[in-house]
């Protein structure tokens, strides 16, 4: 009896929201916020100061977090490989730049009703939803999956690009949308607006990962990593594969536009090389090298490649696109898993909610004796 | 005598009942009609691919609760013919209805499993990063859709009803497993739970010993039997002593049609069957 009682207490805190990955990733992620409102309130003269413009690059990385969390919700976990969330990501940033153009200069036609914060907050979350909801119930419903899936992103983000570059469209063309001055009333050049909008970044990063975590963890979330390595018997088990498919994807975009209607505030541009394919696929770089169905391994992989690139991108800038290449083809070969793999290795423990389709059966024994 | 007798009106009452006169208002629970026999009834169903005839004009009918064998040489289309009952494949013409209200070819693989039909693939498939559990768990017959699935909780019913289905297939000692690292034949167990727990009224069951041991088939067939008599089972399977253990009721495919149908004793001595089975017809291996 007490044995039993054992497994099912073991089992019950697997299911649960409140892992210790959970924990700590959010201790992580509220400390950072701390420690940075901190240093940053220190005088500057104080070699520990965190300036403006850190601050602000800081919360730059928020919103990639955000876009990797995004695209590991569906990758990971559901096996959806989206190379075109970039498009997500670039019209809620698009949605933010109407606002803040708004601002300081009066729209015409339909742009006029972007001045309205609430408008445009909607349009954030809206104008990427509702794209994701055609896009997948088209696809998801004609039953277009892998490689196939993938390219076709590309091609929506890439039609995408094209139709933003042209100066018709109201969106800037070419050069997109700047000139932001004002959020909420406020200068968006002042310090405090910095802090802010990090701020923002971050909890909207912790937001966005208890949401996910609180869908992977639940039966939808397991469903979704069984359609992942079985679609076809999901499907005969009665459930629909593309309702599951389609609520994902659409909340996978609209964490997506979230993330970049923050970007825009805090870069001073958006503008359509947003919504050039080779963003995508970096985006996917990241969540690859951090440990796809981790969600924390996306965090992790946006945050270490995206510090990379900044202190490399001024080192050498030649020769970036190779380093990211190389180390994605290393991360691949070496560590399939990712730095994640890495984490749940050293902690002693098999992270089975890690492994997808293409594992090797070599390591799963090991598991054997940790559930057994 | 009066002319308006009370359990006369009481009658027309009962029959204008509106559920008994529109279909729709019908309590959903049971909605698979076998009051006229049959709970599987294929006519004249004929598929092609690219010219070859999977599927010619095959006849079957499957009652309620009974257990059935259907064996045939490679190539016969004992795959396609559940494909085609599942909803996976469409065929050319014909008719396949479940019980005598539900019209297959006008449904989807998930309507027809929600209408209780569970299938089991040749191959076991189970999913592999989720445990024994948690399989069962998601195969548990409920409200499939997205918002009732981000919600579901697994209530004191639904573990009493896994532990159930955990014990016939001999499985309690390993319900915390990951699917991927049970053997073979523990996948192919997981996979016929994974069917009970779907309460379907019809099983349709794809080779389910192939590469098991001799033991595992006896517990296999033991299981199968127990089941018959409160499920209908259709067993597709090419181990001739298998289904001599189990079949009251044998079919032979060949070609894409019935070639015989009986007792496993009236099928073995038919002399086509013996043609086809041992007899020189090459062309049979394709």
């Amino acid at each position: 009896m007490t044995m039993t009682d054992n497994l099912e207490r073991r089992d019950r805190s697997r299911q649960a929201f409140l892992s210790r990955s959970t924990l700590f990733t959010s201790a992580a992620l509220i400390g950072a916020m701390l420690v940075v409102l901190i240093l940053n309130a220190l005088p500057a003269s104080s070699a520990l100061h965190v300036s403006g413009a850190t601050v602000s690059l800081l919360g730059k990385y928020f919103t990639y977090m955000l876009l990797a969390l995004a695209v590991d919700l569906i990758w990971g976990y559901l096996g959806i490989l989206s190379l075109g969330h970039g498009a997500f990501f670039a019209l809620g940033g698009y949605a933010m730049g109407l606002y803040l153009n708004a601002q300081t200069s009066p729209l015409a036609g339909w742009q006029s009703l972007m001045s309205h914060f609430p408008v445009a907050a909607l349009a954030v979350l809206l104008a990427p939803g509702l794209l994701a909801l055609v896009f997948g119930w088209l696809t998801f419903r004609s039953r277009v999956t892998g490689v196939y899936f993938s390219i076709i992103t590309q091609a929506l983000t890439f039609a995408l690009m094209l139709a933003f570059n042209r100066n018709e469209m109201g969106m800037g063309g070419s050069t997109g949308l700047t000139r932001f001055y004002e959020l909420l009333g406020f200068s968006l050049a002042s310090e405090g607006m910095t802090v802010a909008l990090f701020l923002a970044s971050g909890i909207a990063v912790l937001l966005a990962f208890w949401l996910c975590r609180a869908i992977t963890v639940s039966r939808l979330g397991r469903v979704s990593m069984a359609t992942r390595d079985a679609e076809a018997r999901v499907r005969f088990i009665g459930y629909r594969v593309d309702h599951v498919k389609l609520a994902l994807f659409v909340v996978s975009a609209m964490i997506a536009g979230v993330a970049g209607a923050l970007y825009v505030p805090q870069v001073g541009i958006i503008n359509p090389s947003t919504f050039a394919p080779l963003f995508s696929i970096e985006v996917v770089v990241w969540v690859a090298l951090g440990g796809r169905a981790t969600l924390y391994g996306a965090l992790l992989g946006a945050l270490a490649v995206n510090y990379l690139k900044t202190v490399l991108t001024g080192a050498m800038p030649d020769a970036w696109l190779f380093i990211l290449g190389g180390l994605f083809v290393l991360v691949t070969m070496l560590l399939p898993q990712g730095i994640a793999g890495v984490i749940s290795k050293w902690r002693g423990e098999g992270h089975r909610r890690g492994e997808g389709k293409g594992r090797g059966s070599g390591e799963v024994p090991a598991r054997q004796e940790v559930s057994a | 005598m009066s002319l308006i007798d009370s359990t006369r009106v009481d009658r027309l009452r009962e029959l204008a009942r509106p559920d008994r006169v529109f279909d729709f208002m019908a309590p959903a629970q049971s909605p698979v009609d076998v009051r006229h026999g049959p709970i599987l009834y294929l006519e004249d169903v004929s598929v092609s691919f690219d010219g070859f005839r999977a599927i010619n004009q095959l006849d079957l009918t499957i009652d309620d609760g009974e257990l059935r064998c259907i064996i045939g040489p490679n190539g016969a289309g004992k795959t396609t013919m559940m494909d085609i009952i599942t909803g996976k494949t469409r065929p050319d013409h014909g008719q396949v209805w479940f019980g005598s209200r539900h019209n297959l070819l006008t449904l989807d693989e998930p309507q027809i499993a929600n209408l209780g039909v569970g299938r089991k693939f040749q191959k076991p498939t189970v999913f592999e990063a989720l445990d024994v559990t948690e399989n069962l768990e998601l195969a548990m017959a409920g409200d499939r859709r997205v918002w009732k699935t981000l919600l579901a909780r697994l209530d004191r019913e639904g573990q009493a009803r896994i532990d159930e289905v955990l014990e016939t297939i001999g499985l309690t000692a390993a319900r915390y497993r990951l699917a991927g690292v049970l053997s073979h034949g523990q996948k192919q167990w997981l996979e016929i739970g994974m069917l009970l727990m779907q309460r379907p009224r019809l099983l349709l069951v794809d080779e389910p010993v192939a590469g098991m041991t001799e033991p595992e088939m006896h517990r296999t067939a033991d299981l199968l039997t127990r089941l018959a008599g409160q499920q209908s089972v259709v067993v597709v399977e090419h181990d001739m002593g298998f289904v001599r253990a189990i079949a009251r009721r044998v079919t032979v495919l060949h070609q894409g049609s019935v070639l015989a149908e009986g007792t496993m004793d009236e099928v073995a001595s038919d002399p086509r069957v013996i043609e086809v089975y041992l007899g020189g017809g090459d062309e049979e291996a394709a």
